[in-house]
């Protein structure tokens, strides 16, 4: 196995007090935020060449996708955060130190695929050493799952003086799903309030149908105001306001145990999907780019530091890809594994078990 | 004897007091009423939540997967439809994790006709039931295998599904429930919540009840027999005993009577025995009969005891119409009658081979 495709970047041991104004920090961020976009463009990738049936993903959220992952506290229980992510949130992992084979090899579905085991898309990852809990293709069930993360966690805030909480990110086109007023309610019961993290990324569309034309409401956070719950709006392609925007949320939920809900506006950089072909778009702001000449107006990188730093984001993808290249699929023999516990198989009563 | 609704709830205290369930909840579970059945008056656990019928499989599936052990109930089964993406994502959880994430959890729900329920409270979903792959699915017959079997779903790690037939709840059983008092009225003084006022204060005062469970898988013979089999489960074990005393009486000989318990993983080898020993079979339920899980045990019998079958085997089942009528004319042309199942039986046993 080769150094690079195993590389994963490490946040820095402490984060300055205003991170933004720090040098280190703004590059670990940036360094970060490539990454990923290198990960999402060689999936993208894979796809084209035949390494992979599907590609969904969260190019244009790198961002958003490095403040969250960045400052979650990562472990395993209630005392930890869990994360009920979506299929835009590979980026979210890959931060919190998941490396970049592990998405590749999902993407490969390979037997050795670490989130599912060759038996889901991309981008439906799972990790129970750090609470990261299966996600699903469903734009709406997290919100129904969460609810009982955020009841675990509630109780050991109050027994235990714990401060974990429970994040669920989707995007806006699932607002529209009952479980988003599920959770909504759920979260801001009087007397038994939930600390969650409650995150639309609204990227403004659901497939193909632009959220305006669909949604009357101006923003979805006021949906979440009418509960009670404190909510915000940010600009998710601005490093140092979404950074601090889920630094907000997360001291309020961790300081009170009551819910707070982050509107986050991204953009969508390739698309919905592969089904619509994951071409770039050209017209929406790229975090990424914007981020960039703010690094360079500093005088804090150079041309050339940054087509280095990129070289080794691409480097380092296509390393992982080339390692997975020969890994094989799961055996047929292994399909009814893992029905139930303990790798018990289902099936046919007294024919497949 | 207990009625099904006590031996629930000592389940349910033994659950909670031995076993490790941290939650049972759903709509008016909690005080005061302690469900619309009373099968949750009086327990340590139990709470109420908003009428949200995802939001309640939700919790269930969320507080699992943060290591509690929740026992959620769905008021009627009627109401569980709007949940079927969340049973269905309780059920692949563990398989799309590969082994990551089993969930322990136990859902209740009171199921199929019998008490002029008309069309929403009278459906069965017992078919619905056994195609959630990734599910364990028990309904008892009587207040001991309730018990026995509520046990065995508590003490289970995976989703387990409990269908307590309605119209058995008020029932009293004929065998005693190790640790349950001889005397009904010293059972009722102990364990039912008082009327009126005196509820507020009341606590009840469990008898020292044993873990006797009854094994999740294994069917029972009710009644023994060599001219034909029943297999059934639920209430229609009465129906079934009760024809085949009476067929008995006029001469045609011992029907034997299967009862499942346990719909999955069903005991195929004791279908199989006593098929292969009377060679004339009926699959009995109050279910609706198109795609009827007794069409696949028939397919099953049909695929592999062709050869050692003496008569056509049958399925008796509900009708296949929208709803169980209220009228006693249409809830009766809904729902087998023992009259339907006498004459398949003296059809099955006069056919010469």
């Amino acid at each position: 196995m080769s150094e690079i495709s195993m590389a994963t970047l490490e946040k820095p041991a402490s984060i300055p007090a205003q991170p933004f104004k720090d040098k280190n920090f703004s590059i670990y961020y940036f360094k970060q935020m490539l990454r990923i976009r290198a990960l999402e463009e060689r999936l993208i990738k894979m796809m084209r060449s035949g390494d992979g049936y599907f590609w969904i993903g969260g190019p244009g959220e790198e961002a958003f996708s490095v403040a969250l992952g960045a400052q979650v506290h990562k472990g395993h229980g209630v005392d930890y955060d869990f994360l009920h992510l979506h299929y835009r949130s590979n980026g979210i992992a890959l931060t919190m130190g998941s490396p970049m084979i592990d998405f590749v090899r999902q993407m490969k579905n390979t037997a050795n695929d670490p989130f599912s085991g060759g038996r889901n898309f991309v981008a439906h990852i799972c990790k129970k050493e750090w609470n990261i809990v299966p996600v699903t293709s469903p734009i709406e069930t997290q919100f129904a799952c969460a609810i009982g993360t955020g009841i675990a966690q509630r109780r050991a805030h109050q027994q235990n003086k714990t401060k974990g909480v429970t994040v669920v990110v989707g995007g806006d086109a699932g607002t529209a799903e009952g479980e988003f007023a599920s959770c909504l309610i759920w979260a801001s019961r009087p007397g038994f309030e939930l600390p969650m993290l409650i995150i639309t990324t609204n990227n403004g569309y659901g497939i193909s149908t632009p959220g305006s034309t669909q949604h009357g409401e101006k923003h979805i956070a006021d949906r979440a105001k009418a509960f009670g719950i404190e909510a915000a709006v940010v600009d998710g392609n601005q490093p140092e306001k979404v950074w601090a925007a889920v630094q907000t949320a997360f001291d309020h939920i961790r300081e009170t145990s009551r819910p707070y809900f982050l509107e986050v506006k991204v953009s969508r950089l390739h698309g919905h999907s592969s089904s619509s072909g994951a071409a770039r778009v050209t017209e929406e702001v790229c975090c990424i780019e914007q981020f960039e000449k703010k690094l360079v107006k500093n005088k804090w990188i150079t041309e050339s530091e940054i087509e280095d730093f990129k070289k080794q984001a691409y480097a380092e993808a296509q390393a992982a890809h080339e390692e997975v290249k020969n890994e094989a699929y799961p055996d047929a023999s292994t399909a009814h594994d893992h029905t139930f516990a303990g790798g018990a198989r289902g099936g046919v009563p007294g024919r497949d078990f | 004897m207990a009625s099904m609704a006590q031996a629930i709830r000592m389940a349910l205290h033994y659950g909670e007091d031995k076993l490790g369930v941290t939650d049972i909840f759903g709509e008016d579970v909690g005080a005061p009423l302690g469900g619309v059945f009373t099968c949750t008056q009086g327990l340590k656990t139990t709470w109420n939540t908003p009428l949200d019928e995802r939001g309640i499989i939700g919790a269930a599936i969320g507080l699992a997967l943060a290591g509690q052990k929740p026992v959620a109930e769905i008021q009627f089964c009627d109401y569980i439809f709007n949940t079927i993406d969340l049973l269905k994502l309780a059920g692949n959880n563990n398989w799309c994790s590969n082994g990551q994430y089993p969930l322990d959890m136990v859902v209740m729900t009171p199921v199929g006709a019998g008490i002029h329920g008309s069309v929403y409270h009278s459906h069965s979903f017992d078919a619905w039931a056994t195609r959630l792959a990734g599910w364990k699915i028990v309904m008892p017959s009587t207040p001991r295998d309730a018990y026995g079997l509520l046990l065995s779903a508590i003490q289970d790690p995976n989703p387990v599904m409990f269908m307590a037939p309605k119209a058995l709840l008020r029932i009293k059983g004929e065998e005693l429930i190790p640790g349950e008092p001889e005397d009904d009225k010293e059972l009722k003084e102990r364990i039912d919540a008082p009327v009126g006022e005196a509820r507020k204060n009341w606590v009840p005062n469990w008898p020292a009840l044993e873990f006797s469970n009854i094994e999740i898988g294994k069917a029972n013979v009710v009644r023994e027999g060599e001219a034909a089999t029943v297999v059934t489960y639920g209430r229609m074990v009465h129906v079934a005993k009760a024809v085949a005393e009476k067929l008995s009486a006029e001469g045609y000989g011992q029907i034997e009577v299967l009862d499942l318990r346990t719909l999955y993983p069903y005991d195929w080898s004791a279908i199989s025995s006593s098929v292969l020993k009377t060679g004339r079979v009926v699959f009995l339920n109050e279910d609706t009969e198109i795609t009827n899980f007794g069409e696949h045990l028939l397919r099953r019998t049909i695929e592999e005891h062709y050869y050692n079958l003496r008569a056509k085997p049958r399925v008796l089942a509900g009708a296949h119409i929208p709803g169980v009528g209220l009228a006693p004319p249409l809830e009766e042309a809904s729902i087998p009658q023992p009259k339907d199942l006498e004459e398949i039986l003296k059809e099955m046993i006069s056919e010469l081979t």
